[in-house]
């Protein structure tokens, strides 16, 4: 029964939040990912990418949710989203013509794409925050549980409950479906194909009549897609706020190098990754103990290997290890 | 002073910036005075120019090919074998001559738009889609095509049967004369009226080099006009229809393949007796 | 135009937008414009070291001035003797067996001959490692964290003068950035940019959460000060009179007087560093800097020593910059580890290196007092502006409340409009690299 117990607070605590906190980053630095491979420079506008999309998304829900219009026991926001994506994508188009463009024409390097997208870091952020403001702001509704620890207590007769909000289900059914979509897209798709050329040999791709602003156009539609799909799941499972979102690139960004920058396979298990570390090492594990060890043998503190502050720390070591024994990082980072 | 734009201050920070190389295709500006000299299906036409603002490196050069035959380019190393071809494919700044296909003046087109008047090339390094398998890359060799591509696959994959055993595998993986295979049959997939092949057998080995021959000789049968820049003098001009020995950006010989091969100054300069 | 006049000229516009400052809203404002706009223009020379001479991308600016900060507090405040009686050894014991871990692991690395029982072996010294230092430091951070908590509860500093604290800083960061720089440069490629971004906010969480070090977020307040406290000056009957003589009442002049002496001795450190930045860059070290920056491969092959030389201007750029945030906590007298942002600290301090002109001491000088000053002003402009565009709306329009009360976030879209205007054209900078 302890042992039980055990597994179950170990999936209510760990397992679970980790999944959910693994596929949101996933989704974000599959962006990150993708703009590496094929524009050749890390944005560090991506965390505010996200926070655009998300904000979008939010000021479609409150809209809808105003005119009465809900989603039964899912959150309405699931209903914003493609206005979300749709806002965000405009955005980035936009940006892309007025600023990026310029950049490729001159065949600028890519480190003055990277200061360039400081500048437009800043820009998305001011507009952020004076649209919606710096403040936190909810915007989740619906049924809050799939399953609440008082039901799962009840149906098992265990001393641990096992809680799964909706928004964490929510997060991995649409990251699934989300990540299927774009494999698909990359694997059999003419398009998705033309990227991948794109991305692993540009000359080689030009002298096969691939047109440059076009996979570079799409790059960034599906770049906004992610970025406000991975954006408006954080939102729901946490909160939105503009700071957080903006912080939020150091996990992504240590994410996509650890798997191996420029692979989206890589991306996807670095966010697992980085998220089940920062979960498991800030964890106090005083409970899970208490179940598994002896009586005189019970911790009195939290067995917290790290407090919670430091998660931080925690990609950034697992970050410099990764890089030490795997120079490209877990999957080899070459093309998209 | 350099273009801004395009100075990194050295930084190499591989957490921020793709090292990958960028394209580095720009647009020919073309010359202004277009010349005509001669005639045949493509021709370079008294070519002079060099990369961006640099000096000259060709000299009144003119390379032509006519329709199903094989012209090759050999010379000595920086003779601007392979500057004289990239000036056909518009990769270079030309400020005098100019470039005609089928009768047509091309001198001021893209790389790309060439591709699509028909021209193929293929690069003598990175020539192929490294992590994408045969089969991706043959597709990728027929991006402009809107038609069905099978047809053009089976004719790339009779005349190299080896690539249909490995189309699902990803080209990067193949050995160095498999992967020239790839390379020139990406080329064929957009069905070209010229193929250009900068050393094609540079760093395979003596057997595939004739093995390639041999496939280029088939090609050139099929009504394709084929341009190459070649190392290995000898064996090129004995497939050769014509010869273009080039030296110092110069046409220093031209004539038939044969006859270079049995002109004694050629021999004694360039073919090593 | 020749290129001093216009130099000059720039340096003359800055000179004006302050003192306009001081003829609009009062010379206390001008002042505290240019105290800070002197201290982000020693940040700027830090970045431009690494960044214009080296090419080296360091976006933890944010970091190393937090620890000049942090060496401010340590060297000039009392130490705390309780604190230290409490559990200060224990507290050293501890961080001395971290470190003993730490080298233990890697000379075990070193020498034991690679395979699985290596790896098992240095795993076994890290994590009993770790454990041992978690059983000395956490009771001795408990009872170090209980003396007086509600002014103390940390070990203090070494009560040195504070204008000592400023070196001091500058060792701090430079130190924090020989280890990252070690590692970061050490890889098989060049992972500064990561390394920097996570080390900032690693240090910003230890600054925050280390209650023991520098009270976390309650803050080290009242830091001794280099110049007179104002209220000294208001009772000193000399100083009042010949203020009255000077048309001032008492409680101005003492502002202005002690804004003035920060000031001084802001910009005599200016003047030092950027002297000994133009110095070195004109000696063959920094030649050798711009040789290599220009054309690696041909420095190397030369037998340069290049990982070496980019770890060199890395410290120093980023001693810097942590001299530049001890003199930024001395001037506010607090630490205040709450309020350190990476788009304050790090990205506006890139704005200013970009504007200026990368490359340039002079200006990045510029760059430094120009931004600062445009983003202190912003808001003010951003008001007057909102006023005008809201002028013709109803008065209780929502839209109208909301355009007013996000004027604040104007700030970050003005820099942001600044950086990619000027990126785009003039990407060389106001003073371009000679």
């Amino acid at each position: 029964m302890d042992l039980l117990n055990a597994l179950v607070a170990l999936l209510n605590f760990v397992i679970v939040p980790a999944t959910a906190y693994g596929a949101q980053l996933a989704l974000g630095a599959l962006g990150v990912t993708l703009i590496y491979g094929i524009l050749r420079f890390s944005n560090f506008a991506h965390g505010d990418t996200m926070a655009f999309g998300t904000m979008v998304t939010i000021l479609f829900t409150w809209w809808f949710q105003s005119m009465g219009i809900s989603f039964g026991p899912l959150p309405t926001a699931l209903l914003a989203l493609p206005f979300g994506i749709l806002g965000c994508m405009a955005l980035v188009l936009v940006t892309d013509r007025m600023v990026y463009r310029f950049y490729r024409e001159q065949k600028a390097k890519p480190v003055i794409l990277v200061i360039v997208s400081m500048g437009v870091m800043f820009v998305m952020n001011g507009l952020v925050r004076f649209i919606i403001g710096p403040d936190d702001q909810r915007f989740g509704d619906g049924e809050r549980f799939i399953i609440s620890a008082r039901d799962f207590k009840a149906m098992t007769g265990l001393r641990e409950g096992l809680a799964i909000k909706t928004s964490q289900g929510l997060t991995v059914v649409v990251a699934v479906i989300a990540v299927a979509l774009l494999f698909w897209f990359l694997n059999r798709t003419r398009t998705g194909k033309s990227m991948r050329a794109y991305s692993d040999n540009e000359d080689l791709a030009l002298l096969s009549g691939i047109n440059p602003e076009r996979v570079v156009m799409y790059t960034w539609l599906i770049v906004a897609a992610l970025a406000t799909v991975a954006g408006t799941l954080y939102g729901l499972d946490k909160s939105f706020k503009p700071f957080v979102y903006f912080q939020l690139l150091l996990p992504i960004f240590a994410a996509a190098i650890v798997g191996g920058l420029g692979n989206p396979l890589g991306a996807i298990a670095g966010g697992f990754v980085i998220a089940f570390s920062e979960v498991t090492i800030t964890y106090a594990w005083k409970k899970i103990a208490r179940y598994l060890l002896p009586d005189h043998l019970d911790p009195d503190g939290l067995v917290q290997l790290l407090s919670t502050d430091y998660k931080f720390a925690v990609s950034f070591v697992i970050l410099l290890i990764v890089l030490l024994f795997r120079p490209t990082g877990l999957f080899k980072g070459k093309s998209v | 002073m350099s273009n801004p734009y395009q100075d990194d201050r050295g930084n190499k920070d591989a957490s921020v910036t793709n090292p990958k190389p960028s394209g580095g295709f720009k647009a020919a500006p073309g010359t202004g005075h277009p010349e005509h000299n001669a005639d045949a299906f493509l021709i370079g036409d008294n070519m002079t120019g060099g990369y961006g603002k640099g000096a000259d490196i060709l000299h009144s050069c003119t390379i032509a090919v006519n329709k199903g035959e094989i012209a090759v380019i050999v010379g000595p190393n920086g003779a601007g074998k392979s500057t004289g071809m990239k000036a056909v494919f518009g990769m270079l700044n030309l400020r005098e001559g100019s470039v005609r296909l089928d009768g047509e003046d091309i001198t001021s087109l893209t790389p790309q738009d060439r591709v699509a008047k028909g021209m193929g090339f293929v690069p003598q390094t990175s020539n192929i889609f490294t992590s994408m398998t045969v089969e991706e890359n043959l597709e990728m060799g027929a991006f402009l095509r809107r038609d069905d591509i099978s047809e053009t696959m089976e004719q790339v994959y009779t005349l190299f049967p080896i690539l249909k055993d490995k189309r699902r595998q990803a080209a990067g993986e193949l050995s160095g004369g498999q992967r020239q295979q790839v390379a020139v049959g990406r080329a064929l997939m957009t069905q070209p009226k010229v193929l250009m092949l900068d050393e094609p057998t540079a760093g395979v080995s003596p057997i595939v080099m004739d093995e390639l021959f041999d496939r280029i000789i088939e090609v050139a049968r099929t009504g394709i006009s084929i341009l190459m820049v070649e190392q290995n003098a000898r064996q090129a001009l004995e497939i050769a229809d014509k010869g273009y020995v080039l030296v110092q950006g110069r046409n220093a010989y031209t004539d038939t393949g044969r006859a270079l091969l049995e002109d004694p100054d050629v021999r004694k300069s360039f073919l090593g007796g | 135009m020749n290129e001093t006049v216009k130099n000059t000229g720039l340096f003359a516009l800055v000179g004006t937008l302050i003192v306009l400052t001081g003829v609009l809203q009062g010379w206390n404002a001008a002042l505290t414009i240019l105290n800070m706009g002197l201290i982000s223009a020693i940040m700027a020379i830090g970045v431009n070291l690494q960044w214009g001479f080296a090419g080296l991308f360091n976006v933890g600016v944010m970091g190393f001035v937090a620890l000049g900060g942090l060496g401010a507090v340590l060297v000039s405040m009392d130490p705390v003797n309780d604190a230290w009686a409490a559990g200060g050894m224990g507290i050293v014991l501890a961080l001395l067996l971290g470190a003993a871990t730490v080298v233990a692991a890697v000379m075990a690395h070193r020498k034991l001959p690679a395979g699985r029982a290596r790896g098992l072996i240095v795993a076994a010294i890290l994590v009993g490692g770790f454990f041992a230092y978690r059983a000395v430091f956490d009771p001795a951070v408990q009872s170090v964290e209980a003396v007086n908590p509600a002014l103390e509860g940390y070990l203090g500093g070494l009560g040195l003068p504070v204008l000592l604290a400023w070196p001091a800083g500058g060792l701090l960061a430079a130190g924090a950035a020989w280890l990252i720089g070690k590692t970061a440069l050490g890889l098989r490629s060049d992972y500064l940019a990561i390394a920097t971004l996570g080390i900032a906010e690693i240090i910003i969480a230890v600054l925050k959460n280390e209650d023991w070090l520098a009270r976390g977020v309650k803050n080290v307040i009242g830091l001794p000060r280099p110049v007179p406290y104002e209220i000294d000056l208001q009772n000193d009957p000399g100083f009042v009179t010949r203020a009255a003589e000077l048309g001032f009442d008492p409680v101005t002049a003492s502002t202005l007087y002690v804004k003035t002496g920060y000031a001084l001795l802001f910009l005599a450190v200016l003047l030092l560093v950027l002297t000994m930045a133009q110095l070195a860059l004109r000696s063959p070290w920094g030649r050798m800097m711009r040789a290599i920056r220009d054309n690696e491969v041909a420095a190397r092959a030369m037998g340069k020593d290049v990982t070496r030389r980019h770890l060199q201007i890395f410290v120093l750029g980023s001693a810097v910059c942590g001299i530049a945030g001890a003199m930024m906590t001395t001037l506010d007298s607090q630490l205040t580890p709450g309020t350190y942002n990476p788009l304050r600290f790090t990205f506006l301090v890139w704005v200013m290196v970009i504007v200026g002109g990368s490359g340039n001491n002079f200006g990045a000088v510029l760059g430094g007092m120009l931004i600062w000053f445009l983003w202190v002003q912003v808001e003010p402009l951003g008001a007057l502006l909102m006023d005008v565009i809201t002028l013709p709306m109803a008065d209780d329009s929502p839209l109208k409340a909301h355009l007013i009360d996000s004027v604040a976030h104007m700030r970050l879209l003005t820099m942001g409009v600044v950086m990619l205007l000027m990126l785009r054209f003039s990407p060389r900078g106001l003073i371009p690299e000679k």
